[in-house]
């Protein structure tokens, strides 16, 4: 298992109001991305947990671009990776953005 | 005067000691091997019947059987290399040199016998061009070929998997060859003739059906939210815009999620009617959905479906039928349909280079071609014009006088940027190339060249090769959309915007389609039960795709 961190500072803070979001499943070749709202308005940080070793250049370009289209500022997301691909990737990570957009409970 | 008729004696020849064995020409199935002794000689070309779909099982495990001694050295020329009887004869010494097109389940052990020298390699064809030199430098001497049921007088009912068969038979019959045909019952009459008689010399009675792979089933349930929405990008960036209705779509999970979108996604863009109504296809499972719902107005397949023929006998209006009412399939006639009279070829693919060069070849397995090459090949003799046809044209030569420009056939590569154990799709440099060299091959097998490919989808977007004006544009476009593979992140990333700005490249955003609105709902049918629930009950999937 390897675990890598991202940090980045964000243009801005991702909307809405709820505190927690889970999207996506831990299967082979998917993920599970578990996003909390704790961190400071204009921070953000990816964890990854992942079985896939050695995709950490790949891992730091899908959240870099992550970060950059969606502005997720004051969300912690931990990845639970089963070897999905990148495209899988980004689009949990979109996914969950989006649902802990949504109006908080 | 010399002599002009020794073909046809040495048919007379071998006729007479093949009829030792036969009772008229029928002969037992223990016999089998004792007539192919009889009827075949050394250094012989030999057309062992098998594509990617149907095979002359009996007549392989015959033919693997004889004994290297007596039949030795021949050349065989077939379509498939597909059962391990059809490298065992390699293995033996019954073969030596091998002419073929598609190898899929056996690529990695022709891989190993080939650079182990076991095998004399002719070519790697595509299907129509292997079928074409039947009739000028491979033509057999001996034809094993496969049908459902054959009368006393060798008459052969084919059925939905005629497939190779007619072509294989003309090549051989009329060029003073031997035609031998496994049947799965000799009866009275049969239900319709698909070969003459006279065309056919011995009949074995197998006793049961030839084999056939189900090739074109794919389960809707292991479609993916990204094949999805590479689905939609193709639907809205291709499809529509060059309102393509004559098409043929590859085997693979991304043709199978578009055949899953047209009676939902592409329905509420308003396409019905205007975009996939005419098919050269197999008849895939997936494409019931999109039938049923009125979209489709014809299919000319290639061969049958496991499973498929009782929903085909009732939708006549769709497919090509026979009198008994079953499918009549033809490849050589459905490649030259795909060829000449479809704008678009859609397909996946292993690996596509810099140029947009395809390939499905890997170091360790030579898949061979079968016939996307084909058809994923502009038809340099094609003259009449249609509006996809001309459009793609003018995209390519925009500057050219429109009464003398050519008309260009749509090829697009679709698929995910990853495969299968996150292969990456995009390479600086094909494994075909290493393979070429250790196989000292003059050329690479290339599944789809770079100047027939006109387009490349993916989850990241959509290129269009046919704007791109040189080399360095064309790397650019392909590496704009090949998202975090290293190709993709070694990008010029000024130049790939600059490429967006002018439409070579296609964002989902750019076509108005919201990634996360990918979703397996948006798919007709959602699991092999849907699809024979839309069929009526009348498709019925064999065992390994039923899961109730």
């Amino acid at each position: 298992m390897e675990k890598l961190t991202f940090r980045h500072t964000t243009a801005k803070a991702a909307a809405g109001t709820k505190r927690e979001a889970i999207v996506g499943v831990v299967a082979s070749g998917n993920l599970e991305v578990l996003v909390e709202r704790v961190l400071p308005e204009r921070d953000c940080e990816v964890d990854i947990a992942t079985a896939a070793h050695g995709f950490g250049a790949v891992w730091s370009a899908v959240v870099a671009d992550f970060v950059e289209r969606y502005s997720p500022g004051g969300l912690r997301l931990s990845i639970n990776d089963g070897g999905a691909r990148p495209d899988t990737v980004a689009l949990r990570l979109a996914q969950g953005v989006r649902t802990i957009e949504e109006l908080g409970d | 005067m010399g002599q002009w008729d020794a073909g046809r004696a040495a048919q007379g020849e071998r006729l007479a000691a093949g009829a030792a064995l036969a009772t008229g020409k029928a002969v037992p199935r223990d016999h089998v091997v004792a007539l192919l002794e009889a009827v075949i000689r050394p250094f012989d070309r030999v057309c062992l019947e098998g594509d990617n779909q149907k095979q002359a099982d009996l007549l392989a495990a015959a033919l693997a059987a004889v004994d290297p001694g007596k039949i030795h050295d021949l050349h065989m020329v077939q379509s498939g290399v597909v059962l391990p009887e059809h490298l065992d004869v390699f293995e033996s010494g019954v073969a030596r040199r091998l002419d073929y097109a598609y190898s899929g389940p056996q690529a990695g052990r022709i891989a190993k016998m080939l650079f182990g020298g076991r095998i004399e390699l002719g070519a790697v064809h595509t299907y129509l061009e292997l079928f074409a030199r039947y009739f000028i430098d491979l033509t057999p001497n001996v034809a094993l070929i496969a049908a459902v049921s054959a009368d006393r007088d060798g008459n052969l009912y084919t059925g939905p998997n005629t497939e190779d068969t007619p072509t294989v038979v003309e090549a051989t019959a009329f060029k003073s060859g031997v035609v031998i045909a496994q049947v799965g019952a000799i009866v009275d009459r049969v239900p319709r003739v698909d070969i003459p008689g006279d065309r056919v010399h011995f009949i074995v009675d197998a006793g049961k059906p030839f084999y056939v792979e189900p090739l074109f089933t794919r389960d809707p349930g292991a479609i993916t939210e990204t094949q999805i929405l590479t689905a939609m990008l193709a639907i809205k960036g291709i499809y529509a815009p060059y309102g393509v209705k004559r098409l043929n779509h590859g085997i693979g999970f991304n043709t199978a999620a578009i055949e899953l979108l047209l009676p939902t996604f592409a329905e509420r863009l308003g396409l019905k009617g205007k975009i996939a109504t005419r098919f050269a296809l197999n008849p895939h499972p997936t494409l019931i959905p999109a039938i049923e719902s009125g979209w489709v107005e014809q299919i000319h397949c290639f061969g049958s479906e496991v499973g498929m023929d009782g929903y085909i006998e009732a939708r006549s209006d769709i497919f090509f039928t026979g009198p008994d009412g079953s499918l009549r399939s033809n490849r050589a006639f459905c490649q030259t349909a795909g060829l000449y009279a479809c704008d678009m070829f859609i397909g996946s693919t292993l690996q596509i280079d810099l140029d947009g060069n395809s390939s499905t070849v890997t170091t360790s397995r030579i898949a061979g071609f079968g016939g996307a090459p084909n058809m994923g090949s502009d038809a340099r003799g094609r003259r009449h014009p249609s509006e996809p046809w001309l459009k793609a044209g003018r995209e390519a030569d925009p500057d050219g006088a429109p009464a003398l420009r050519r008309g260009r056939k749509l090829v697009v590569q679709i698929g995910e940027t990853f495969g299968e154990g996150n292969a990456p799709t995009f390479v600086e440099k094909l494994d075909a190339l290493a393979l070429a060299e250790k196989l000292k091959l003059d050329l690479a097998p290339v599944m789809i060249y770079a100047d027939d490919v006109t387009h490349i989808v993916t989850e990241e977007g959509l290129a269009n090769l046919l704007l791109c004006r040189d080399r360095d544009e064309r790397e650019q476009a392909v590496r704009g959309v090949a998202g975090y593979t290293e190709v993709g992140r070694g990008r010029d990333r000024k130049m790939v915007q600059r490429l967006r700005e002018r439409g070579v490249i296609k964002r989902p955003e750019d076509l108005g389609v919201d990634v996360l609105d990918a979703d397996r709902s948006l798919l007709a049918a959602r699991s092999i039960k849907d699809l024979v629930r839309w069929s009526g009950g009348l498709y019925k999937p064999p065992s390994k795709f039923r899961n109730w």
